[in-house]
């Protein structure tokens, strides 16, 4: 399993990473292996607001179709719009190339209450039991 | 394949795995006196006494091989060709479910991906789902497609009152709950439904032609509600498309309607079939089962279900609806009439219904007391003002000229009792078309 150590990460799998004011999210590495080949993303709209916990997308694989939940609430400024057409870069790059929104969080201390690389691997390790 | 009762063997070994005797043990907590009661039943009659008296019971029926029928409102009486039904008795395509298995279905497969392609032909549309149960489920489909569409962040529906009322009241019923306002179906035309458009409307549905026969310009219709960010629902008559330009070549969104004209019969009622088609970029959003071509292991084409992971096996209550099944034998139906026919076909049986609609329309124009109400263009159905109740005139009709007459528009318009909407096809000759012209100018003499 791939971890990213500049960003924190939430049970539902998903990581977060600080860029300025902005948060950049996508889902983990562990998730899209889980997932298996990726073969649509359906993203929310730029402006479009939601509440932490709230689903903000779909990612449907060959196998299921999984909602992906909000780490904070606030506002999206950005989606990744390579994902329409190149879904499996979510697969082959899940941290970079296959990032799905940057949004501005409500309340930015929030993003301290996500799990660190350390507790996520942990955690990871415990759900796999 | 062929069905295989149980042995008394197996009976044995199942009674056993259970621990018990007899299948008479499985009813012991059923009360003695109503376990097994004396049924009273006449004797058995021979089969030729059942077919005698079948018969007899049969031949109460009034129906559309003996009378002229001018009754259309849904449900249309058009021809159905030898072809439909000797490939619908096929023992191969009988099964109550849909084919999960490709490996053992791809004959039904590939008739579900045929009739799909020809409902995208007819419609103007990019995808097809294999079906539902009926235009009006079909439609009600369409507004859950586009509440969806929008993210559930519209929620008003702007509906033509020209819709099928049958079809407007299912939609409400099965939206219930949703939290939806649908509006626009109280009162007038199209100028009042057009300005219902606003940023919390989800679609505009219209019927074309419209429940009064009349073909409005879809297109001003299209862009009234694109301007809104709404998108066009367009229930359709597919035959009345053998002529008239695809809805979607005038921007509809999503195209839907009652498939029984193509090959189903009246069949009493049902069962019939809903068509649903929409654009390519809705087809993850909308309802029922898709079936998509593709190759297998050897580079062979082959048909399987696909897009599943929109429906509700697999997304549970995130489903965007929890209609799976289609209407197989009535879609293959529509399928083997489609093809048998083909598009010149298609277009030759829509021309009759034009062509023979506007004669009858004519000459009853032209009988004093009856007058045509609208100059707009029609299809193959038309309305006139009568000068007696219409159910008065029907009931005149049926018992002194064995004649099927329209549909009472008086039971769901009250401005316009006393106005018939008459249907005529080609199944209606001139002789039939001429003498309900004679009955009709009885009426007033």
């Amino acid at each position: 399993m791939k971890l990213d150590p500049r960003a924190r990460y939430t049970e539902n799998h998903e990581w977060a990473r600080q860029d300025g004011e902005e948060i950049i999210c996508g889902i983990t590495d562990h998730a899209q292996e889980s997932l298996s080949d990726i073969v649509y993303v359906e993203l929310p709209e730029v402006g479009d607001t939601f509440d932490r916990k709230d689903a903000f997308a779909v990612v449907e694989s060959v196998k299921a179709a999984s909602d992906v939940y909000m780490p904070l609430g606030g506002e999206i400024t950005a989606v990744n719009e390579d994902l329409e057409d190149e879904p499996e870069l979510v697969n082959q790059s899940p941290y970079d190339d296959g990032w799905m929104i940057r949004f501005i969080p409500d309340d930015p201390a929030e993003f301290d209450e996500l799990l660190d690389t350390k507790e996520y691997e942990a955690f990871v390790a415990e759900e796999e039991a | 394949m062929p069905y295989i009762p149980h042995s008394d063997r197996d009976r044995g070994t199942m009674l056993a795995a259970i621990g018990i005797r007899s299948i008479e043990e499985l009813f012991e907590d059923v009360p003695e006196h109503v376990r097994f009661p004396e049924l009273n039943l006449p004797t058995a009659l021979s089969e030729i006494d059942v077919r005698w008296e079948l018969e007899t019971l049969a031949g109460a029926n009034l129906t559309t091989a003996e009378c002229p029928c001018f009754l259309g409102a849904g449900a249309y009486h058009h021809f159905v060709p030898s072809v439909v039904d000797a490939v619908l008795s096929r023992g191969e395509f009988y099964t109550a479910y849909t084919p999960y298995q490709p490996e053992i279905s791809q004959g039904t497969l590939q008739a579900i991906f045929e009739y799909q392609t020809m409902i995208c032909a007819l419609t103007g549309m990019e995808v097809s789902n294999a079906s539902h149960y009926d235009g009006a489920t079909a439609t009600a489909e369409a507004v859950i497609t586009a509440i969806n569409v929008h993210r559930l962040k519209r929620r008003k529906v702007a509906l033509s009152p020209f819709v099928h009322p049958e079809y407007r009241a299912v939609v409400r019923t099965y939206t219930q709950g949703m939290g939806l306002t649908i509006a626009g179906d109280e009162g007038g035309g199209a100028a009042e439904l057009t300005g219902l458009l606003d940023e919390e409307t989800a679609c505009l549905i219209v019927q074309y032609p419209d429940f009064l026969g009349r073909i409005e310009d879809l297109g001003a219709l299209a862009a009234a509600a694109h301007a809104a960010g709404a998108l066009l629902v367009v229930v359709a008559d597919p035959i009345a498309l053998g002529l008239l330009k695809p809805p979607g070549e005038f921007g509809a969104d999503i195209v839907v309607g009652e498939g029984q004209g193509l090959g189903a019969g009246l069949n009493f009622g049902g069962p019939y079939l809903g068509f649903f088609a929409a654009r390519q970029k809705y087809a993850r959003k909308i309802a029922g089962r898709i079936v998509g071509q593709t190759v297998d292991a050897a580079g062979e084409r082959g048909f399987v279900l696909t897009l599943s992971t929109r429906e509700q096996h697999i997304r549970r209550e995130r489903a965007t609806s929890n209609i799976c099944s289609n209407q197989g034998l009535v879609l293959l139906a529509a399928a083997v009439y489609m093809a048998a026919l083909g598009k010149c076909g298609m277009r030759q049986v829509a021309e009759l219904c034009y062509h023979k609609s506007h004669y009858a329309q004519r000459r009853i124009g032209e009988i004093d007391g009856f007058t045509v109400v609208d100059d707009e263009p029609f299809f193959k159905e038309f309305m006139v003002h009568c000068p007696r109740p219409v159910e008065e005139i029907n009931r005149y009709l049926l018992e002194e000229w064995d004649i099927v007459g329209g549909y009472d528009l008086g039971r769901d318009y009250p401005h316009l009792q006393d106005h018939m909407l008459l249907c005529v096809t080609e199944m209606n000759s001139r002789e039939e078309i001429d003498a309900l012209v004679e009955a009709l100018e009885e009426v007033t003499s």
